[in-house]
Order: structure tokens, then C-alpha cells, then sequence
């Protein structure tokens, strides 16, 4: 067992779970590649590659990018923490746009005439939404500016140094 | 040590007997094979184990490969573990509800049920699909479908959270290690491909390389097997990690007192680590705000009435008409290519059983006592309707008429060109249900073009497609 252990890295049960698994994979896999493998193949690694190498870096670049460009400004005011407030509407209208971009994008070609619906009314709708988002949050931000320059002036005109807040 | 029991070749007899020469020798010949055999052995796990570390030993190649590449404060365990606990609830959930969807297509009851017909083992829990509750099939594909929109956040970040480990140096510590990470990518790449087919499939964007049905079924026993390995192994750590720091207290704790977690054997806690700019309880609530708003977006599509306008971005978020067949349709008579012939004047219904054939009329069929049943539709896409009203022929009658009362199933064919459910099978206890009928009128009025007119079935339970519209020929088998 020591010795099993030593050599695979990992206890029996592990390679035990392991192997019935990818027996089902396989099992499973035989069909699904049965007609057009190479496409099927290239939809399914593109699949771990699209999010892990294509998506999650954009959407972790546009971060650092938002971060390091907005960062720099000279501040005359007292600096509050601002990024979240882009952040957090920019990811739920992206999380969306992921999930509906082809009604969004007039890209679903039988929608129309399969449905008797008309498709050219998402785009205004996730544009609505999005401005939507992005004014809440601009409203919040400013709301909390406020506060924050309020509470900076109110520490300013206080006589008595020594009572700072805390 | 290792041998077992006396040496062999010694007489179990009493007296010392001259032994033959290759019986004495036996086994020391052996027992030198075996010294051999072990020192050879030791020599290559030696040279194995020297390779590995000389492996081990190679720097990480620059970027995602150096551990303080990955700076966030607030990656690890604890945070992975809460998106891992919802996926561990929301996943078998989708996988369930899947499969039942594929049983509700009655596929046991041959090639026109069935899309992926080499399913072999994978199709071991069939069973005959019921119609009881008439609501059964609207309740568990809105469910999948409205699930599978509303965890995307949650799975992208599930996999935001594990980036690291994507670029872990060396890239296998062990044949262990190599395995999993194999599985791993059966369990990433079938995450990603089971959502991104299933979410093309309900806008009706089909880009995919083949059928749905096949793509998303068999996909889903790749991702699911994945799926049990992963949940089995990383279960304990899931557990530990959660009550590693109380749910309550990370939820008060602020951006001045987050910090990272304490170093863990995975690798997720970031080594050199940024200011944080975001708390814990921020990432959760802003994962749990995007969910909350797909659940807003496209739920109403599956509940309809004035519900369904609230569904801004689903693809059945709106009444294609008004009137008694102003409800959603799948496809339009146009889409499928009817032909306006055969469905007017000339349009005849045919019944076949054991008896004659029987060919009825439009008006011979309204002048027989007509039944109602209030009944949804409810489509693999997720959306459905409100209950709406129809009135027609029970099956159970045209089976009794057809001389088959206690018919076993009915080949459905409709006027449509020939295509996927054109014609469809139905099961006996769909036939005997009272609220199964070959519909003519819908809340009132004549059926529209669009929904099936001049006949159409409409089952209890029944997943939409399989309540074929435009009908021209019934056949009861036993």
C-alpha cells in the first residue's frame, strides 16, 4: 500500500474512482464524437480554452487596465474606493450579454419565423438595461462622494487637532 | 520478507531424500531472478524519481506559471468552496432534470422518440413517462433550463477562483495528479460545453457541430462523470474550507479587515498578495446580484401571463397575438413548410387499427361529442404557457373506434414535411389519460394555422414537440 501509494501518488480509491470515470467518459465520448468528430473535438476544448484562456484573461485585463488607468489622477479630494462601482455594473450587463448576446445581436436567424416574434428588441433592451446599471451605480458613487467630502470638511473645520476620527 | 510460507522443493516426508539437481537448484535460481529483478527495479524507481525531481527542479516557466502571478486577496479555499457548495446542489439538480427531459420524449418507444438511438447503458433508467401532474414537464424544464441561465455567474466564478491551478508547475507531480488534472479537463471542458449548447440551443442560434440532442445528451455523461470524481475527491476540502470561517462573519467583514486566507496545500491563496478592492462578501453578493438578475430576465418566459413580460432578454418574452391563439408557438406553419392544400377543404383525418380504415372530415369530426381539458405547453426550450383551454376528440375514444380500446401506443403523423417530430409515438397511459385529445378548437375558437389547424394532439405532461400539430393520420397499435 506504502509502496502503491509512493509510485501513483495517490491511494487505490483514488485510481479506482478514477478509472470508473473515465471508462464512462468513454464510453459517452464514442458517441458523442460518432458523427463530425473533429468539430465536436473542437467545440468541447475550445470550450475549456474559450473560457480559461480567452474570456478570463480579457475580463481579468480590463480590470487591471480599469484599476491602473484611473488610478493615477491627481486627487483633490479625499480618494474613495471607486472600482467596484464599475466593476459590479460591467460584470451583470456582461454576464448577460454572455447569456443573450445572439437575441442581442439579431444572430439567431429561425427565431423570427419559427416564433412570430420579432428579434430587433433585445439590443435596445440590454442597452436599457446596461444604462440602467451603470447610472445606479453612478448615482451610488456619487451619493458616497458626498458623504465622504462631508465627513472630510467636518474633520477639517473641527478646532481641536488630536480628535481625528478614528 | 517477502516470501511466503518454507521454500519449496523441501519434502514434506520425514526422511531426507536425495533431491533431483533442478529441484535444488530452483530455488536459488529463483530467489537470484528475484534479486535481480528488485535491484533492477529499485535502480528505475531511482532514475524515476531523479527525473521527477530534476522536473521538479525546473523553474516555472514566467507569467500565470509563477505562483505570485495570481495576486487577489480573496481567492481561496473558503471562497471556492461556496461556489462549489451551490454548484454541488444546482448541478445534479440540472442533471436531473435533463434526464428526466429525455425520458419525457418516451424514447423506449422507438427511432421517431428518439434522437441519439446508440445511447446503449446511458439510457438504463428509462421509464414510461407519466401524465400525472398534467403540470409535470412545464415544472421540470422551466426548472433546467431557468437553473442552467441563472448559475452561469456562479460557474464562471467557480472557475475565476480556480485560475491558479490551470497553471500549476510542474504541470504533474504524480500519475495521481496527471489523472485528475486529465479529468479536470473532461469536467471544465464539459462545463462550459453544456452550457454554452444548451443556452445557443433555447435562442434557436444552432452553430454547433450536429444535433442538440445528441451534443447536449452525451455531453452531459462526459461532464457528469467528471463531475462525481471531482465532487468525491474535493468533498472533504469543500467541508473543512467552509468551516474554516463562519459564513455570518465573513458577511460583516469589511474591505480594512480582509485578508487573505492562510496558505493551502492547492495553491489558491495568492503568495504575493494585491491590496484588496473588493470584500468577500462583495464577490458573493456580486455573483448572487448577476444570478438574481438572469432569474429576473427570463423566468417569466416559464411562467407566463403578466409574468412573461418581465422576461426582458428570454426568447419567449412576449405574445406572438392576441385572441384565443395569441399563446406562444414553437413554429410557425410557414417555418415548417406546410403546404395550404393539405390542410383545407381537402384535409381528411385517417385512423388505422385492426379494423378499416376510417377517413373523417373536418365536420364529421366537430359533429361527434367534443371533450375539454385545460392543459399547458411546455417546451424543451423552457418557456410554457398558462393552461389554455382545448376541446376535440379523446384518443381514447378514436382508439376505442379505431378497434383498439386498450391500444399499447398511437404512431402520430402530421401534413409537415418529413423532419424531426413530424410523426411521434404515444404511449398507452398518454392515449388513456381523459384529458388527452386530438384538439380542433383552443379556448373557444377554431385552432389557428400556427398551432396546429385543422387538428393537433395535446397530452398531459407531454413535452411540446411531441404534441404534433397539423395531424392527418393516427395508427393504434396493441
Amino acid at each position: 500500500m506504502a509502496r502503491f501509494v509512493r509510485w501513483y501518488g495517490s491511494g487505490p480509491l483514488h485510481l479506482l474512482v478514477l478509472i470508473a470515470s473515465f471508462a464512462l467518459t468513454g464510453y459517452a465520448l464514442v458517441r458523442l464524437f460518432a458523427e463530425r468528430p473533429l468539430g465536436v473535438a473542437i467545440w468541447f476544448v475550445g470550450a475549456a480554452i474559450g473560457h480559461d484562456l480567452i474570456l478570463l484573461p480579457l475580463y481579468s485585463l480590463a480590470d487591471l487596465s480599469a484599476q491602473s488607468v484611473l488610478r493615477h489622477r491627481p486627487e483633490r479630494t479625499p480618494a474613495v474606493p471607486w472600482i467596484n462601482y464599475l466593476r459590479v455594473p460591467a460584470f451583470l450587463s456582461g454576464v448577460l450579454l454572455l447569456v443573450w448576446f445572439p437575441l442581442i445581436l439579431n444572430l439567431s436567424i429561425p427565431y423570427q419565423g419559427d416564433t412570430r416574434l420579432p428579434e430587433d428588441v433585445y439590443l435596445g433592451r440590454w442597452l436599457a438595461i446596461t444604462a440602467v446599471l451603470f447610472g445606479a451605480a453612478a448615482i451610488a458613487f456619487a451619493l458616497k462622494l458626498r458623504r465622504v467630502r462631508r465627513a472630510a470638511r467636518a474633520d477639517e473645520e473641527r478646532p481641536a487637532p488630536g480628535h481625528d476620527a478614528p | 520478507m517477502d516470501s511466503g510460507g518454507g521454500p519449496p522443493g523441501t519434502s514434506s516426508s520425514g526422511g531426507p531424500q536425495r533431491p533431483r539437481s533442478d529441484e535444488k537448484h530452483a530455488p536459488r535460481r529463483l530467489e537470484r531472478v528475484r534479486a535481480a529483478a528488485a535491484a533492477r527495479a529499485a535502480k528505475a524507481a531511482a532514475r524515476t524519481r531523479a527525473l521527477v525531481r530534476r522536473v521538479e527542479q525546473i523553474p516555472p516557466p514566467p507569467g500565470p506559471f509563477r505562483p505570485d502571478f495570481w495576486r487577489s486577496p480573496i481567492r481561496g479555499p473558503w471562497l471556492t468552496s461556496v461556489f462549489g457548495l451551490v454548484l454541488l446542489v444546482g448541478i445534479p439538480l440540472l442533471f436531473v432534470t435533463g434526464a428526466l427531459s429525455y425520458a419525457a420524449y418516451n424514447p423506449g418507444l422507438g427511432a421517431l422518440n428518439d434522437q441519439t438511438p446508440d445511447k446503449g447503458v446511458l439510457g438504463f433508467y428509462l421509464f414510461d413517462w407519466p401524465t400525472h401532474p398534467y403540470w409535470l414537464y412545464r415544472l421540470t424544464q422551466g426548472v433546467h433550463v431557468t437553473l442552467g441561465v441563472v448559475l452561469v455567474p456562479v460557474v464562471l466564478a467557480k472557475l475565476w477562483s480556480v485560475i491558479p491551478k490551470l497553471f500549476e508547475w510542474p504541470p504533474g507531480r504524480s500519475a495521481a495528479h496527471a489523472l485528475e488534472r486529465l479529468s479536470l479537463l473532461a469536467l471544465v471542458g464539459g462545463v462550459v460545453f453544456e452550457f454554452v449548447t444548451g443556452i445557443l440551443n433555447i435562442q434557436l442560434y444552432y452553430v454547433f457541430p450536429g444535433s442538440f440532442y445528441t451534443l447536449h445528451f452525451y455531453g452531459a455523461w462526459v461532464f457528469i462523470a467528471a463531475f462525481v470524481v471531482h465532487v468525491s475527491l474535493k468533498l472533504g476540502r469543500m467541508t473543512r474550507a467552509l468551516r474554516s470561517r463562519g459564513l455570518a462573519a465573513e458577511l460583516r467583514t469589511d474591505l480594512a479587515r480582509t485578508r487573505t486566507e492562510p496558505p493551502d496545500p492547492d495553491g489558491l491563496v495568492p503568495t504575493a498578495s494585491a491590496a484588496p478592492t473588493m470584500t468577500r462578501r462583495g464577490a458573493v453578493g456580486m455573483v448572487g446580484a448577476g444570478s438574481l438578475l438572469l432569474l429576473v430576465v427570463t423566468a417569466g418566459q416559464s411562467i407566463g401571463g403578466r409574468l412573461r413580460g418581465t422576461a426582458l432578454l428570454a426568447p419567449h418574452n412576449r405574445e406572438p397575438g392576441s385572441g384565443p391563439n395569441g399563446f406562444q408557438i414553437n413554429k410557425t406553419a410557414a417555418a415548417v413548410g406546410i403546404n395550404p392544400a393539405h390542410v383545407g377543404p381537402d384535409w381528411r383525418l385517417e385512423i388505422y387499427g385492426p379494423g378499416p380504415t376510417l377517413v373523417f372530415t373536418r365536420t364529421q369530426l366537430l359533429a361527434m361529442p367534443q371533450q375539454a381539458a385545460a392543459l399547458p405547453i411546455a417546451c424543451v426550450e423552457g418557456w410554457s404557457t398558462p393552461d389554455q383551454h382545448w376541446s376535440g376528440l379523446r384518443l381514447a375514444d378514436l382508439a376505442a373506434l379505431a378497434g383498439l380500446p386498450d391500444a399499447g401506443s398511437v404512431l402520430v403523423e402530421s401534413v409537415q414535411p418529413p423532419g424531426p417530430y413530424s410523426s411521434v409515438v404515444l404511449r398507452g397511459n398518454q392515449i388513456h389519460d381523459h384529458r388527452s385529445l386530438l384538439a380542433l378548437h383552443v379556448n373557444g375558437a377554431d385552432l389557428s394555422l400556427d398551432h396546429g389547424y385543422p387538428a393537433r394532439i395535446i397530452v398531459p405532461a407531454n413535452p411540446g414537440v411531441n404534441n404534433t400539430k397539423w395531424v392527418h393520420r393516427l395508427t393504434f397499435r396493441t
